[in-house]
Order: C-alpha cells, then sequence, then structure tokens
C-alpha cells in the first residue's frame, strides 16, 4: 500500500520536473522488443564493449531478442562466469590455466570475436603532430624512470615537437582489466625492467599513476587532466577525439593504430591457427612492417555444457549473426573484424557448444 | 500485561519486528567475517600492516586502504567541523527566528544528496578548480611544494580531493547533532553568564559549549563514522592507488572504494576473501565509532532531560 | 569564570568578531549546497527532455537516448525495498514506542542507530555473498532486498518518535472506553501518528534511492527495459556512476539529466516532509 503511494509521488514528482511521464516509456520500450525481460546475460571486458553495445542493440532490433552486456572489466567476466551469476563472459587477456580449471561450469571455451588494439593516449595541447614512442620508453614511462615531458629521450624521437616542461600524469587501470593485459604482455616483451617488476597480467602493481575504472575511466581521466599519459582501446581514444601515439614495432616502424595494422599483426598469428586451437593466442610486437604492435583478439568466453537448450540455442545464434552480420560493424567502431577464414573456422567450431548439464 | 488473545498476538509481532534489528546486525556481521576468514587466516596480521596489493602473486595487504580511509576521514572533520559548529552556534544562539528554519533545512539537505550526486559534482567542478588552482596556489605560490605534504604532480585525483568532498559531506551530520544538544543547553546557563557580565561569545564560549562538549564530540564522532564508510563520491576521486603517500596530491585508496571497484571482478577466491576483509576491517572500525558516538550523545541529551 | 584583567573594549570587540566569524561559517557551509544545486539545474536542465524519460540508452556514440529503463528500475527497487523495509519498520518502532524499557527495546534502539551508520558498501556484500551467490545471478530482487534492510533502522527509529508524540490522554481514553490494547495500539495510535509516520518512510525512501554502493553487485545494471525480479535491473544511481566516469560528452550530459531528477526526488520529498512535520506537531523549533 505505501509502496504504491511512494511509486505514485514518485511518478508525479518525476512528472512534475520533467514534463515527461515514465510510463509511456512502457511503449516505447515494448515497441522496441516484444518480450519485456533480458534472454541472456553477460559481463566483462570494457575494450570491446563499443562493438558489444552496437551488436547487442541491433540484434535485439532485428530479433527481438535482448542480450544485457555490463562492461566490469575483463577480470569481473572471468569471476562472474566461473561463478556461473553470467551466461557468458568476454576478457581480452585469455584465462589462465588456474582460471579454466576454478569454473564451477566445467569446460570453458575462447571465441575470438574481434581484433582491437590498446594505444598509448595524452592529453598535451601543445603537441600536434601524434607522439612517436618506442617500447622502452612507454615502459620507462609507466615505469616512473621518465617522469618530465620534455625528457631529452622523448625528445630525441620527436623532433620538432613542442614539448612542454610538465609532469607526466600516468592513468592505469584500477580494476582487472584484458586492456591492461595486452599492454603488460606487451612491455613484459619489450622490456626487461618491466618483466622484472610489475611483469604480465590484468591487474599489477603499477609503480606510478592513478587508477580509473574501465577503458572509460582512463579515457575519462586523461580526457581532462592536462599533461596525463594511459593507454585505452583504439575506439575509446578515437569515439573520444583523443590522440594515439605512433608505437614503433619489431621491424623497426613507428606504426599508427588503423585497422591496417591490427590485421597485419593478426595475418601471421592467424595463418597457424588449427582448428582444434583453443585460440589463446598473444599477437603482441608482432613481425612485419607494418603491424602494430599492441594489438590484440578479443574473447567470449562460453561454457562447453549449456545446460539449458533454450539459452545455449540463443547464444549460438547469436554468435552465428555475430561471425556473420556483425563482423561488417566493426570497422566503423575501430575494430579489425576476424579475417574470413578464420570466421567461418570458429562459426563450424560452435557446434561443440552442447545443450548438455555440465560434467 | 497482555489481557486478550488479540494483545499477546499483537505483542508478539511486533516483538518478531524489533528482534529483526539485532538479528539483521547480527547476520551481517556474521556473513562478512565467515567470508574474510580464509584471507585472515592466510595472511594474519600482516593483512593490516602490509602495503602488498599482487593479483599476479596473490599477496594482498590493507595498510594503504586502511591509512587513505582514515587519513581522508580525519582531513574531513578538520575541514568540517570548524564550520558545522559555527553553523550550529549561530543557529541555535543568535540568528533570527526567521533564517532559522531555512539555514538548517538546507544544511540538512547536504545529507539528503546522494554519494553518486557528489561524485559527479566533485568530477566536473570540484576537481578542475583543485587541480588549476588550488593545488598550484598551495604548492607554487604558498611555497609548500618541498613540504612532504604538497609534493608531486597535481593530477586532481587525490588525497585531498577525497577530504574536501568528504568534508562537504559530514558537514550536516555533525551540525545537526551540535545543533541539537546546544538547543538542550538549559536557558538558566545562557541567563547565568549573561547576568555576570558576560559578553555574548564569553557566555558561548564558557557557559553553553563546555555544557554540551560531549554531545558535540559524539556529533563529530558520527561524522567520522559517515566518513569512514562513504563509498561511491571517494571512489570517484581519490583515484584508486594502492599505496601510502605522505603528500595529499597523491591518489590514494579506501576500504569502501577498493571493495566498490574490485570486488566484481576479483577472480581469485583469495582476491574475493581479501576484500571481504577489507569489509570486515570497515565494519568494525564503523560499529566501534557509531556504538562511542551514540553514547556520547545519548548522555547528553538524557543529562539534557 | 571571567578574567576582569582584559579590557572591556577588548572583550567587546572579540565578540563583534567571533559573532562575524560564525555568520560566515554558516554562509560558507551553505555555498556547497548552492554551487551543486545551480551546476545539477545548469548541466541537467539543458540535457532534460521528454526523451529523457521515454527512451533506452543508445549505444557507445550515438546521440539521443535517455534512462528509461533506470527511472523504472530505480521505481522496481524502491517497491521492493519498502515492502520489506516499511513493515519491518513500522513493526520495530511500534514495540519500542509501546514497550520503552524492556532490555530488548534499549538494544533494539541503539543496534538501529549503529545499523544507521552501516556502511552502505558493507550492504553491499553482505547482499552479494547472501543472496547473489546462493541463487547464482544478480537480480533485482537482491538489490531491492539490500535497500529495504538499509530502510529498516531509519523507519524504525522515525516511527517510533513519532508514536511517541501521540499524546497519552488519546490512549488512555481509548483504553477507557473498553478497547483492547491492540487495538488502541492500530486503530487509534498508530492512525494519529500515521502523517509522520509515512513522513519518516518518505524520507527514508528518498535517502534510499540515491544509494548506489549497495546495488553495485546486486542489480549489477541493464541497458534494456526490465521489470523481471529475478534479473539484473538498472537504477538511476548505477546508470549515473557509469555515465560519470564514461569519456562521453553524451553520456556526461545524460548523467546530469539523472542526477537532476534524482535531486528533484530527493527535494519534493524532504520539502514535503517538513510541510507535514510543521502543520501537525506546531510551527516552530526542530
Amino acid at each position: 500500500m505505501h509502496a504504491r503511494a511512494l511509486t505514485a509521488l514518485a511518478i508525479a514528482t518525476i512528472a512534475a520536473c520533467g514534463g515527461g511521464d515514465p510510463r509511456s516509456g512502457d511503449t516505447a520500450a515494448a515497441s522496441a522488443a516484444a518480450s519485456s525481460s533480458v534472454d541472456l546475460n553477460g559481463a566483462g571486458a570494457t575494450f570491446p564493449y563499443p562493438i558489444y553495445s552496437k551488436w547487442f542493440s541491433d540484434y535485439a532490433t532485428a530479433t527481438g531478442v535482448k542480450i544485457n552486456y555490463q562492461s566490469i572489466g575483463s577480470g569481473g567476466g572471468i569471476k562472474q562466469l566461473s561463478e556461473q551469476t553470467v551466461d557468458f563472459g568476454a576478457t581480452d587477456g585469455p584465462m589462465s590455466d588456474a582460471e579454466l580449471a576454478n569454473a564451477k561450469g566445467g569446460m570453458v571455451l575462447h571465441f575470438p570475436t574481434v581484433l582491437g588494439a590498446d594505444v598509448v593516449t595524452y592529453n598535451l595541447p601543445e603537441v600536434t603532430t601524434p607522439l612517436r614512442l618506442t617500447g622502452a620508453l612507454v615502459a620507462d614511462i609507466f615505469l616512473g624512470k621518465i617522469t618530465r615531458w620534455n625528457d631529452p629521450r622523448i625528445a630525441a624521437e620527436n623532433a620538432g615537437a613542442a614539448l612542454p616542461a610538465k609532469d607526466i600524469l600516468v592513468v592505469h587501470r584500477s580494476d582487472g582489466s584484458g586492456t591492461t593485459y595486452i599492454f603488460t604482455d606487451y612491455l613484459t616483451t619489450v622490456s626487461k625492467a618491466w618483466g622484472a617488476g610489475p611483469g604480465k597480467g590484468k591487474s599489477v602493481q603499477w609503480p606510478v599513476g592513478l587508477g580509473g575504472k574501465g577503458n572509460e575511466g582512463v579515457a575519462g581521466a586523461v580526457k581532462q587532466t592536462p599533461g596525463a599519459i594511459g593507454y585505452v582501446e583504439l575506439a575509446y581514444a578515437n569515439q573520444n577525439k583523443l590522440p594515439s601515439a605512433l608505437i614503433q614495432n619489431a621491424a623497426g616502424t613507428f606504426v599508427p593504430p588503423t585497422i591496417a595494422s591490427i590485421t597485419a599483426a593478426a595475418e601471421g598469428a592467424v595463418a597457424g591457427l588449427a582448428s582444434d586451437s583453443d585460440y589463446r593466442v598473444s599477437i603482441v610486437n608482432a613481425p612485419g612492417a607494418g603491424a602494430y604492435p599492441i594489438a590484440s583478439f578479443t574473447w567470449l568466453l562460453v561454457y562447453e555444457q549449456q545446460g539449458d537448450a533454450a539459452k545455449r540455442e540463443k547464444l549460438v545464434d547469436f554468435m552465428k549473426w555475430m561471425y556473420d552480420s556483425g563482423q561488417q560493424s566493426a570497422s566503423a567502431l575501430d575494430y579489425a573484424p576476424l579475417p574470413k577464414a578464420l570466421a567461418t573456422q570458429l562459426t563450424a567450431r560452435l557446434d561443440r557448444v552442447k545443450a548438455g548439464a555440465p560434467r | 500485561m497482555g489481557s486478550t488473545p488479540g494483545d499477546r498476538i499483537y505483542r508478539l509481532v511486533t516483538t518478531a519486528f524489533a528482534w529483526a534489528v539485532p538479528l539483521l546486525l547480527g547476520l551481517i556481521a556474521l556473513e562478512v567475517v565467515v567470508a574474510a576468514w580464509p584471507a585472515f587466516r592466510t595472511f594474519g596480521l600482516d593483512f593490516l600492516t602490509s602495503s602488498q596489493w599482487d593479483e599476479v602473486r596473490g599477496n594482498f595487504g590493507a595498510a594503504p586502504m586502511i591509512y587513505g580511509t582514515v587519513v581522508s576521514s580525519v582531513l574531513a572533520l578538520a575541514l568540517a567541523t570548524p564550520l558545522a559548529l559555527g553553523v550550529a552556534v549561530f543557529l541555535s544562539e543568535f540568528a533570527p527566528t526567521w533564517l532559522r528554519q531555512p539555514v538548517a533545512f538546507l544544511v540538512d539537505l547536504l545529507a539528503a544528496i546522494p554519494s553518486v550526486v557528489y561524485g559527479l559534482w566533485g568530477i566536473f567542478v570540484l576537481l578542475p578548480v583543485l587541480r588549476e588552482q588550488v593545488m598550484p596556489f598551495l604548492a607554487d605560490t604558498l611555497g609548500l611544494r618541498h613540504t612532504p605534504f604538497f609534493s608531486g604532480a597535481a593530477y586532481g585525483p587525490s588525497m585531498l580531493a577525497a577530504a574536501v568532498i568528504l568534508g562537504i559531506m559530514v558537514l550536516p551530520y555533525i551540525s545537526a547533532v551540535s545543533r541539537e544538544v546546544l538547543m538542550a543547553v538549559p536557558r538558566s546557563q545562557r541567563e547565568a553568564a549573561l547576568a555576570l557580565g558576560a559578553t555574548k561569545w564569553e557566555m558561548i564560549r564558557d557557559a553553553v559549549v563546555p555544557y554540551a562538549r560531549s554531545g558535540i564530540v559524539g556529533g563529530i564522532i558520527l561524522g567520522l563514522g559517515r566518513a569512514l564508510g562513504e563509498t561511491m563520491a571517494v571512489t570517484m576521486l581519490i583515484g584508486n592507488r594502492h599505496e601510502i603517500s605522505s603528500s595529499l596530491f597523491a591518489p590514494g585508496y579506501t576500504l569502501a572504494s577498493v571493495i566498490a571497484n574490485e570486488f566484481a571482478e576479483a577472480t581469485s577466491a583469495l582476491h574475493t576473501s581479501t576484500l571481504m576483509a577489507c569489509g570486515a576491517v570497515l565494519l568494525a572500525v564503523t560499529l566501534v565509532v557509531n556504538v562511542v558516538a551514540r553514547w556520547l550523545v545519548w548522555r547528553v541529551s538524557r543529562e539534557g532531560r | 569564570m571571567q578574567r576582569t584583567a582584559r579590557s572591556l573594549g577588548l572583550r567587546r570587540a572579540t565578540n563583534a568578531v567571533m559573532l562575524g566569524v560564525m555568520n560566515v561559517a554558516a554562509l560558507v557551509a551553505v555555498l556547497p549546497l548552492v554551487f551543486i544545486l545551480w551546476h545539477l539545474a545548469r548541466e541537467g536542465a539543458s540535457s532534460l527532455s521528454a526523451d529523457f524519460f521515454t527512451r533506452m540508452p543508445k549505444p557507445v556514440g550515438e546521440a539521443g537516448g535517455g534512462m528509461a529503463n533506470a527511472i523504472a528500475g530505480t521505481l522496481v527497487l524502491l517497491g521492493i525495498a519498502s515492502l520489506i523495509g516499511l513493515p519491518v519498520g513500522v513493526g520495530a518502532g511500534l514495540y519500542l514506542a509501546e514497550q520503552r524499557t524492556t532490555r530488548l527495546a534499549v538494544a533494539v534502539r541503539f543496534l538501529a542507530d549503529v545499523l544507521n551508520g552501516l556502511p552502505s558498501i558493507v550492504m553491499g556484500i553482505f547482499a552479494w555473498q547472501f543472496l547473489v551467490r546462493p541463487v547464482g545471478h544478480f537480480s533485482a530482487a537482491a538489490g531491492g532486498i539490500a535497500l529495504g534492510a538499509m530502510m529498516i533502522p531509519l523507519v524504525t527509529r522515525t516511527t517510533e518518535e513519532m508514536i511517541r508524540l501521540v499524546p497519552v490522554s488519546l490512549r488512555e481514553a481509548a483504553l477507557a472506553l473498553g478497547y483492547t490494547r491492540w487495538r488502541t495500539s492500530l486503530a487509534i495510535v498508530l492512525r494519529t501518528a500515521l502523517p509522520g509516520i509515512v513522513t519518516g518512510a518518505l524520507v527514508a525512501v528518498a535517502r534510499i534511492a540515491g544509494e548506489t554502493a549497495p546495488l553495485l553487485f546486486t542489480a549489477f545494471g541493464n541497458q534494456f527495459w526490465s521489470l523481471a525480479l529475478d534479473q539484473p535491473v538498472s537504477a538511476l544511481p548505477l546508470q549515473i556512476f557509469a555515465y560519470a566516469i564514461s569519456p562521453y560528452d553524451e553520456w556526461h550530459r545524460l548523467a546530469w539529466a539523472g542526477a537532476l531528477v534524482l535531486i528533484a526526488l530527493v527535494l519534493v520529498i524532504s520539502l514535503l516532509s517538513r510541510l507535514v512535520t510543521r502543520s501537525r506537531f506546531g510551527g516552530s523549533g526542530d
């Protein structure tokens, strides 16, 4: 009785201060999708969130199947999947063997969805041409060994750039993240000091800097802090008109992060993938003159034994759509679509997802 | 007591509802402590003193969070207490009657603003002001850059930002309690002081405030309890860094914000348990603080009657 | 007590200075509120449109969209919370008012105050451990129950206060007329105190309407329209948090608008409650 009175009051309040009535949202929402509850719940990586939010929105429009995805970080995706609080997880750092063994629902399969890149982004209004950084420079900045923007080592690679005499403000992730995994995977590959220090992982002990929650949080902090440097997924940098540094690759070229340079990084790795692979592959510091060095697959995590036939069907149907129509919207959001052959191979692999009870 | 069956049933039902309160508190404490046990067993007392927070190697210590929680809260009290007392005395001693209600209402309204709204305002309004004006002013204009407390780069998100927002947030609690206990001071106290020739200020200082002292202290401790457990606004402004730094410009962490940030994604059982342990420490500290505060406030309001 | 050695002039000057300081303190204390409300109005109003209440969130980077699902979610959560928090709180409050001095009453009164000071994030991890983990998924129900648990101590204390304001003579008159105790308590005392209790309930609802921390690991958030109790659900504070730390201007605007709606809700309820209590229990004094 009180609850109803309260609800009425709340509605009246909202209507009074906004002139709109939330109940009309019913109709808008109802027309958007016939069913009124969510069909599948997923959670995880923020790195592919822009493309996933587009996919799930388009898919709901096309089929009426609603898939709720919360971007809480790759660590979160793995945890919630392991606890079976969600129907699927998403990550950009593949699950470790220990994590796989911990999953309560049995065997977890990694399905690559798209390719993305970590970009080193910064907030330097004075610098108009893209910064050029080597792996060693990036590592030393994030180790706190280089603290000023006008450090001679940065200047040496950026002749002619008006580097300010400002403190470098490092921004990293505060949550367990695949974006961090890719970044530290790369830094461990190119810097001995990094490997001996913070190391590689979804969350590491950062020597310097402040933490932002999610790719959103890091991009937001860099955007609002002059002198900041951070690492985010390419889509986040481009969407927010944040600059991306050119990174020197294994061949010695300074490469910008683009669809082409990400695809180039994946080519070598993809060629050697057998159809019985578990697809947990790293493509950082890839060979080839055109390859961008901090690129990665991002994966959906799915239990092999779903335990619920209806859910299994919805999930597999969505993933088939994703490997077909979904791939076409990737480039517009700065993700590289999977090579055709790989998408076909993965569609066939979906047969491994069964409706049976977990073993 | 109960004379008819109806009375007995009624009494039974209300008693059952009353039991809900202690049971709920007991259940919360039990669940959190049980879930935190593996972490306490693994790390022992090191948990409270270690600054490690290394998921890669499974080493966790809560010292930076405990430090951050205490420092941000104490700083917040240092900022809020003088203001809150000023408001309380102003309202109880010499605000014109027509002004009393509106000012009290406005200050109390600060307590009604949701934490997440404070955080939003903090990110877009407070942080730029701190980064571009306050921090340079403290570091350069006042030349405090070389003291350990105002050194380092001015990021914006920092212990200072958290302390400022917490100060605003606890102000209404301190002022409301102080106002109550000041109002409870008997008129005879004031009249006696004035009759002895005291000025209004001397009356407040020597006759009114000492009489209400323990209630005011209770109010301050109540504010401390609020500040210690505050989550969202702090999470959005403190910078989320597992490190103890003397500089107020440096980012920090609190027990509440580490839970908010990491709980949904702690993959290992130990990490989850560690966060539960942070919750257990927070729970223990806030319970003690609240019990002390309540006791002090109660004592005064009883004396006042 | 008085140090007569100090000249009267100095004492008068000190007096004037200190009175000035008090005035300034009162002014400064009100400033943050003015600033916050001003920014909310300025930033929020510009992006508050009919769309905000009727549209769903758009995918990243697409303009437009609203928070219809978050508003609905908040209403659902508050409904569940009220269903739990109000009966228990009112019942416990009745007990406290009727049995003032039993050991249980003293303990409950004290523990309710302590529970009020419990950090909301602790309520969040408790709810996850107790409601989400055993069930196996996030849900509106878990979020609502967590909020309901936060309401209990608030409603308990306000109910007790309000019932205590009912004159004893009224109760005695009813008993003298041959009413049984329980009917006196419910039909006479509770009914007399009802406006005050409803006000207290509203204030409790307003306070939990803005809670984010208990929802992070319970209601979890949902970008779709969902009213199902066993599914994750969105809520205004959750959405404001997610949008505030995001890098998208479009989302920042929505966050401000959401915050404005939340504050409007709280403000209206606070003002209403003040009017009700003042008109009932005499005009002056708190």
